[in-house]
C-alpha cells in the first residue's frame, strides 16, 4: 500500500548548513517503511514532488525521518516548513535494501547519500560497518548515530579535515580483505557508486547501489525515472522509482 | 447523487474524468492508492506493435507551472498489453482506452488490428507524440498525414476511434477536419507543446533528448482555446485535456466544448486530483441544478 497525505512535522533540526531532518508523524505509512524505500515529498507551489529517502522507522512511535540538502528551489520550499506544519508525503515507495540476517555487512554513503543508509545500521548493529565520505567537515552528518547503532563508523574527507582523507574505496578494500563481508550496500555520488561496485567486483562481495534519477509520478506510471540496466544479456531502462531505487549493482549500467 | 455519466461514441463512461496516456501506466500503479474504478476511464501507456526501449534520462524536468516529459513511448508492446495489462485492467476500471502510436503506417494498422481484437473499450490514435523520430507527431502536424493515418486505422478496427491532436500546429482545425473526414469517432486534445530547458551551469539540455513535452497547468489556456476551435470547426465530441487540475479547470473546459476531460501531470502532484475533480463536478452540477453534463458542453457564449 502507499499513503498520500499531510501529515505533522514534529521534529525540525539543522544538521549542517542547509542539511534538515524532518520527523513526521504518520502511523499507517511508517508501519509499512522499510530501510532504502523512499517518498515523494511535495513542495509548496511546485508541479513535481521531490524524491526523498526514508531516513529513520520508528514502528513504535508511527514515525517517519527525512534528511534532506538543500539543492534547488524544490527543496528550500520543503526545508522552510516547520515543526506544528505538515508535510505532504506519498510513501513508502520503491524497493528498499535486502539485509542478510544475521551476517556481516558494510555499508559506503556519500554526502547527501548517507542518510537512507541509517536504518540497514539501526536494523543490523554492530554486524554492520558504516563508510561514510564527505567532502569536508562542515558537511559530516549522521556519524555519532551510526555509532550509537552499534555500528564500526570509519570517516573519509576529501580534504583530511575529519577522517581518512580520501576516498571511500581505500578503507572499504581493507574492510573486504578480511573477507568477512556478507553484502555491501551503497549510495552516493555516481562516481562513488562505480568505484565501491568496481572493488565489490575485485572481492567478489555482492553489492547494492540506491541510485537517483530525476522523477515524475514516484509510483512507476510515468516511465521518467530510467535507468539502463542489464539482465540476461539484454539492455532496458528500469524505473528508479519502481524497479528501484536499490538494484543489484552487476544489473546497473551507470555510462548508459 | 447526480448522474455524471457521459456517452462518446456509443461508449458510457461513469463520470468524464479519464487518466491521460502516459501518466497512469495501465493502471497497476495507482491501485495501491485507490480503485481505479473511481475513473470514469484510463487511457493507457502509449504503444507501438513492436516493444520500444524509450529514450535516454533525464527523461523529464520541471517547468514554472508545468513539465517537460521526452520518455519516447517506452512500452512492451500492443501483445504484451493484451495479455499482461488488459485482463486486470478490464476488470478493475471502467472504459479502457488503448493509445497507439508507430512510426509507419503499416505499424499503426497491425496495432489496431490485434486491438480490434482485444477487449479493449476504444483505440486513441497517438498522432501528436512530439518524443520520437520517427513517426508520431509527423503523421498528426499535416492533415494529409493525420488523414492517412485515420483512414489506414479506420479500416483496421471497428473499435471507436479517438485521434489525438498535436498543440504545434498552424492551424489545428485544418487537422480536426481532416481526422474527421476520414472517420474519426472523436477527438482528444492537447498532446504537449514541444518545449527545452537548458541549464545554465552546464549549458547543456536539462533532458538527453534535448527537447520534450511541455505539459501542466502552463498549458491550460491554450488547451481551453484550442478546444473551442475545434468545437466549432466539427461534430465529433472533444476530450479536453492539457493542465487541468481542478474542477473548475475541467468546468471550464467542457464551456469550451469538450464532453470529457483527461488529467494526467496534476496527478504526480497529487494522485487525488482526478478524484477531487470529479467531487468538484458532482457538487457543481448539484448546486447548479445540471441534469446532464451536456447541458454545459460549449456552451461558452463568446464575445
Ligand atoms: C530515490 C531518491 C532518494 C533521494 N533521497 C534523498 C535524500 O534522502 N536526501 C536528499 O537530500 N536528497 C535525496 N535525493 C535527491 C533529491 O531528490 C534532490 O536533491 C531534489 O529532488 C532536488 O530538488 P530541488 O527542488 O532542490 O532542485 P531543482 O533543481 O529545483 O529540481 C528540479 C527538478 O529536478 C529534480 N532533481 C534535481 N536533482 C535531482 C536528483 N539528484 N535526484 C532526483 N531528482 C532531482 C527535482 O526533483 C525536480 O523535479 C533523492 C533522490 C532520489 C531519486
Ligand atoms: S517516476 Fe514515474 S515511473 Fe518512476
Amino acid at each position: 500500500m502507499y499513503y498520500c497525505g499531510k501529515y505533522p512535522i514534529i521534529e525540525k533540526k539543522t544538521l549542517a548548513k542547509g542539511v534538515y531532518s524532518y520527523i513526521i508523524d504518520a502511523d499507517e505509512p511508517a508501519d509499512e517503511a522499510q530501510p532504502g524505500q523512499f517518498a515523494m515529498i511535495s513542495a509548496p507551489n511546485y508541479t513535481l514532488r521531490r524524491p526523498i529517502s526514508i531516513c529513520g522507522i520508528d514502528k513504535e512511535r508511527g514515525t517517519l525521518r527525512f534528511v534532506f540538502e538543500v539543492r534547488g528551489k524544490g527543496t528550500e520550499e520543503i526545508a522552510s516548513l516547520t515543526e506544528g506544519e505538515s508535510l505532504d508525503v506519498l510513501a513508502p515507495l520503491g524497493n528498499g535494501f535486502r539485509i542478510p540476517d544475521g551476517k556481516k555487512i558494510v555499508v559506503v554513503g556519500g554526502g547527501i547519500g548517507v542518510p537512507p543508509l541509517l536504518g540497514i545500521s539501526r536494523c543490523s548493529g554492530e554486524l554492520c560497518t558504516a563508510i561514510l565520505g564527505f567532502r569536508d567537515y562542515s558537511k559530516i552528518i549522521l556519524e555519532d548515530e551510526f555509532r550509537e547503532n552499534g555500528s564500526e563508523t570509519i570517516l573519509c574527507t576529501d580534504d583530511g579535515s575529519v577522517g581518512q582523507k580520501g576516498l571511500v574505496t581505500f578503507p572499504l578494500a581493507e574492510v573486504l580483505e578480511k573477507g568477512e563481508t556478507a553484502a555491501v550496500m551503497a549510495c552516493g555520488p555516481t562516481p562513488m557508486l562505480k568505484a565501491v561496485v568496481k572493488m565489490c567486483e575485485l572481492y567478489k562481495v555482492p553489492c547494492q547501489v540506491s541510485l537517483e534519477q530525476r522523477m515524475g509520478c514516484g509510483v512507476g506510471a510515468c516511465v521518467t525515472c530510467s535507468c539502463l540496466t542489464v539482465r540476461n544479456g539484454k539492455e532496458f531502462y528500469s524505473r528508479v522509482c519502481k524497479d528501484g531505487p536499490v538494484f543489484n549493482a552487476e544489473e546497473v549500467k551507470f555510462d548508459g | 447523487m447526480v448522474d455524471m455519466s457521459v456517452r462518446i461514441a456509443g461508449v458510457e463512461f461513469p463520470n468524464p474524468v479519464i487518466a491521460a496516456s502516459g501518466t497512469y501506466g495501465n493502471g497497476e500503479c495507482y491501485t495501491e492508492l485507490y480503485p481505479i474504478s473511481k475513473l470514469g476511464g484510463i487511457s493507457c501507456k502509449g504503444m507501438t506493435i513492436e516493444p520500444k526501449l524509450g529514450n535516454p534520462p533525464p527523461r523529464i524536468a520541471e517547468t514554472p507551472s508545468g513539465i517537460l516529459n521526452s520518455v519516447g513511448l517506452q512500452n512492451i508492446g500492443v501483445h504484451g498489453f493484451i495479455e499482461y495489462y488488459l485482463p486486470t485492467l478490464k476488470e478493475e476500471g471502467n472504459v479502457i482506452i488503448a493509445n497507439v502510436a508507430g512510426a509507419t503506417i503499416d505499424d499503426y494498422i497491425a496495432a489496431a488490428e490485434a486491438l480490434d481484437a482485444s477487449n479493449v473499450d476504444m483505440i486513441e490514435l497517438n498522432i501528436s507524440c512530439p518524443n520520437v523520430k520517427a513517426g508520431g507527431a509527423t503523421w498528426g502536424v499535416t492533415p494529409e498525414g493525420a488523414a492517412d493515418v485515420t483512414k489506414a486505422v479506420r479500416r483496421a478496427t471497428s473499435k471507436p476511434l479517438i485521434v489525438k491532436l498535436t498543440p504545434n500546429v498552424t492551424d489545428i482545425t485544418v487537422i480536426a477536419k481532416a481526422v474527421e473526414a476520414e472517420g474519426a469517432d472523436a477527438l482528444s486534445m492537447i498532446n504537449t507543446l514541444l518545449g527545452m530547458r537548458i541549464d545554465i551551469r552546464t549549458r547543456r539540455p536539462i533532458l538527453k533528448n534535448n527537447t520534450g513535452g511541455l505539459s501542466g497547468p502552463a498549458v491550460f489556456p491554450v488547451a481551453v482555446r484550442m478546444v473551442r476551435q475545434c468545437y466549432k470547426a466539427v461534430n465529433i465530441p472533444i476530450i479536453g485535456m492539457g493542465g487541468i487540475s481542478t474542477w473548475e479547470d475541467a468546468i471550464e473546459i467542457m464551456l469550451a466544448g469538450a464532453c470529457a476531460v483527461q488529467m494526467g501531470t496534476a496527478i504526480f502532484t497529487d494522485p487525488y486530483s482526478p478524484l477531487k475533480v470529479i467531487d468538484g463536478i458532482a457538487d457543481y452540477m448539484e448546486q447548479n441544478g445540471i441534469k446532464s453534463l451536456s447541458e454545459i458542453v460549449g456552451q461558452c457564449q463568446e464575445w
